[in-house]
């Protein structure tokens, strides 16, 4: 049993700015989208402002014809979901079926697809920026991205995450 | 065992997020104090490993005050008084 409170005055200290979280998404595989997407939710839940600069492969996340098909990698990943030899894990159909494990994992656990993270991210007003030079790199428009994108370059971006009291890059 | 600081408010609402893990059932905690009153209770039921240390940083982070906490095993039970935040 443990019991922590606080002292009846912190309420009343607590109208300031909100903390700020800046993350950076660089990964466009399936295990890779959760942990931004998690963290976003939870510091949201928090009362925290919160943004994601999404960037190369992380693009994909925010890609409107990738993001309910992202994948997990069945090669050169001995953590993940398909513990195999690498010259297995080259076979057709070994990155469907590492995929397809890992969305079982994660239904079993009642934990949300990514799709379902994105929505509950923007309904808490998470800011969703999708970087300027990977969609001039990788031919993506402003049309190929989900609803409510900012687009923004790295300039943009550092000016968000000067203010945020936590940046991680993922 | 249980320890109250304020066994005499009764919470205004029960949360359970039984089976749920991070960052559920923080994420259903704040929509749920979103609905409530300052001052009001809320008691959230968690059996996600995390909960011990996850609940307090997120009644803090928030502002509002952990009024209790009983640690029954597998299920925690959090009473969440609601503060100034949202």
């Amino acid at each position: 049993m443990t019991t922590e409170t606080q002292p009846a005055s912190s309420t009343e200290t607590q109208e300031v700015t909100p903390r700020r979280l800046a993350l950076v998404a660089s990964k466009g595989t399936l295990d890779q989208a959760y942990p931004p997407l998690i963290l976003a939710a939870t510091a949201a839940s928090l009362g925290w402002e919160v943004g994601i600069y999404f960037t190369f492969y992380g693009l994909d996340i925010l890609h409107k014809d990738r993001f309910e098909a992202l994948k997990v990698a069945s090669i050169a990943n001995p953590a993940g979901p398909l513990q195999v030899p690498n010259i297995v894990g080259a076979i057709p159909g070994a990155t469907a079926l590492a995929t397809k494990t890992m969305k079982r994992w994660m239904e079993d656990s009642e934990m949300p697809s990514i799709p379902v993270f994105i929505d509950i991210a923007r309904d808490l007003d998470v800011t969703f920026f999708a970087c300027s030079t990977t969609m001039g790199v990788m031919n993506v428009t402003d049309a190929d991205l989900i609803e409510g994108c900012d687009i923004a370059g790295a300039a943009a971006f550092l000016d968000y995450a000067a203010t945020a009291d936590v940046q991680l890059f993922i | 065992m249980t320890t109250r600081e304020q066994s005499d408010v009764a919470p205004a609402m029960t949360l359970d997020t039984s089976g749920l893990l991070c960052p559920l059932p923080v994420y259903k905690a704040a929509l749920a104090l979103e609905g409530m009153e300052r001052g009001q209770v809320l008691e959230l039921l968690c059996t996600d490993p995390g909960s011990l240390a996850d609940i307090p940083a997120f009644a803090r982070q928030r502002g509002d005050r952990l009024v209790e906490v009983d640690d029954r095993g597998e299920l925690q039970v959090f009473w969440i008084e609601k503060g100034a935040g949202g």
